[in-house]
């Protein structure tokens, strides 16, 4: 459901990004778009007001909440009854919606946190922003969220869907039904997937981590596949030759033949496969979480593009997939077998430990996340005063 | 479209129907025409959306529907290896004709699907285009929009709605 302050009309998504209920409101536009510009806020408040999107079209969203409306950036413009308010009430910041701690983008990602004494966005990125980078240089216009959230839920625990959505190891057999279905649409004998040219497992630093590797699917920037006929192939080759120019032919090729699954700690994973998927999860038990999902697309791509994209993110992702269906049914098995912690107190993520290069089929991307989480879980605690050298 | 009535409509959708509770999915398909469309949108979006430019839960053409129900046949399905059962029940169904000879049918649908001990729910309305054929119809395109504001908790659209 959209949500308004102010008639600014703000698309379903500013709401998921967190459990707790926070607007993200925009200037001068009553569109639903999701990207916000730089001067964009982002504010909490203690009771939510949601207005139908019709209401805030209309204007009159005053009447349907008779309580008080807001500017924008969420300062008080006017409340009913305001006589019998002190003259000053306005100008009070506790009148106003109050702001997040901090609120800060990298690539038009806009990443919020409630702790005020964080290190900055740029530096909690660390080695995630080459990787981002990558993901938007595939275009020279801007990226966005294509419209429709795909909203839903695995009975798990939230920490395997970190784990599933960097693993490279589970896909032969998790998904073998899926790779049955890519082999009609590649031309190609897929071979072993095992056996396939490796790619590499990144710790990028804060707990981030990514896996880099070639695949046989179809990429929309800019791998062909049969499927997608003499056309496509004149699509895609336009798409890699525009990139040549603007990044050379190293990055370019690095840009559209290698897939990226990234973690940036903690619930953010941004899969660059056969369609570039946003995705974030909560939880809201030990064994529930809530997932939602959005496809990150060029802005102003091409009809044929547009569309390919899209076919090509539903063969996989998505709760209606060939493959994540099988993902949230291998975590629900896992979370399972877990109600036997206390006599097998351990997860073996260790493969790849004996490797000095851990490939992307390895577990190094799982150990940089579990560490972090340790360490912000479980900190060192203080050294007592009695073993401080006097 | 005069010789179509509602009956033989419901007559068409509870076979349907049936067919899915029975896991009949080879036979299902036959239901298709070769142009078919199967289509689950997500929630947030316009009842006039296209898969072209918005994202779906399924957005499947006559080939990826005919490859949906061979991977739901396979045992590497896992999700649906073994089976889930399933009550598909529609209700409230509706005919119009067409400018061209199909027509046109909306009905609404509840799909209990159940599996290791949890039982999720389905609903929603559903839209077919159906092509009049040999005293039986032939289905040009399904859309099956769900009322449920997400996919929660049943987190999954693993059977055919």
């Amino acid at each position: 459901m959209p949500l308004c302050v102010d008639g600014v009309l703000l698309p379903s998504h500013a709401l998921i990004a967190t459990q707790r209920p926070i607007l993200l409101s925009e200037h001068g536009t009553c569109q639903g778009d999701a990207k916000l510009p730089k001067h964009g806020k982002c504010v909490c408040e203690r009771i939510l007001e949601m207005v139908p999107a019709e209401a805030c079209v209309r204007g009159d969203n005053a009447e349907r909440h008779p309580k008080a409306t807001r500017e924008a950036d969420g300062k008080l413009r006017s409340q009913p009854d305001a006589e019998s308010y002190n003259d000053d009430f306005k100008t009070l910041e506790t009148s106003n919606m109050t702001p997040v701690a901090r609120f800060e983008s990298y690539r038009d990602f806009y990443f919020v946190s409630f702790d005020r004494n964080i290190i900055s966005l740029s530096d909690y990125l660390a080695g995630a922003k080459e990787y981002i980078d990558l993901i938007c240089d595939q275009t020279d216009s801007a990226m966005h969220i294509v419209p429709g959230t795909q909203e839903y839920s695995i009975r798990a625990n939230w920490k395997l869907l970190t784990e599933n959505s960097i693993d490279g190891y589970h896909a032969a057999t998790t998904h073998a039904s899926y790779f049955d279905y890519l082999g009609k649409t590649t031309d190609m004998a897929l071979g072993d997937v095992a056996a396939r040219p490796p790619g590499y497992g990144y710790d990028l630093g804060n707990g981030h981590a990514v896996i880099e590797y070639p695949a046989p699917w179809g990429r929309p920037v800019a791998q062909w596949i049969s499927a997608w006929g003499e056309q496509g192939r004149a699509e895609i080759d336009a798409i890699y030759n525009n990139l040549v120019r603007r990044h050379g032919e190293e990055r370019a090729k690095r840009i559209s033949k290698l897939n990226r699954n990234m973690f940036i700690f903690p619930n953010l994973v941004i899969n660059d496969i056969m369609a570039v998927t946003v995705r974030t999860y909560y939880p809201t038990a030990p064994d529930y979480m809530q997932i939602s999902s959005w496809s990150l697309a060029p802005k102003g791509e091409s009809e044929w593009l547009s569309k390919y994209r899209l076919h090509n993110f539903l063969e996989f992702l998505g709760p209606g997939g060939f493959a994540t269906p099988d993902d949230a049914e291998a975590l629900e098995h896992c979370q399972r077998g877990f109600a036997n912690f206390q006599d097998v107190p351990w997860n073996d993520i260790s493969k790849g430990m004996n490797s000095k290069r851990p490939i992307h089929r390895d577990e190094l991307q799982m150990r940089v996340f579990w560490t972090q989480w340790n360490n912000q879980m479980f900190p060192a605690p203080a050294s007592k005063k009695s073993s401080v050298a006097a | 479209m005069a010789d179509v009535t509602r009956a033989q409509v419901e007559d068409f959708l509870f076979d349907e129907a049936d067919m899915l509770d029975k896991w009949q999915l080879p036979e299902w398909l036959e239901l298709f025409t070769e142009d078919a469309e199967y289509q689950v949108p997500c929630m947030d979006l316009p009842a006039d959306a296209t898969p072209d430019h918005n994202l779906f839960y399924i957005a499947d053409d006559r080939f990826r529907l005919g490859e949906r129900v061979k991977r739901l046949m396979k045992r590497t399905a896992h999700v649906e290896f073994p089976h889930s059962k399933t009550r598909h029940m529609v209700s409230n169904v509706r005919v119009r004709p067409r400018a061209d000879s199909d027509i046109d049918v909306t009905a609404v649908f509840a799909t209990y699907r159940t599996k290791d001990g949890v039982t999720d729910l389905y609903f929603g309305s559903s839209s077919y285009r159906l092509m009049p054929a040999d005293g039986t119809f032939k289905i040009r395109s399904k859309r099956c929009v769900l009322d449920t504001d997400a996919l929660r908790p049943s987190g999954r659209i693993s059977i055919v709605l």
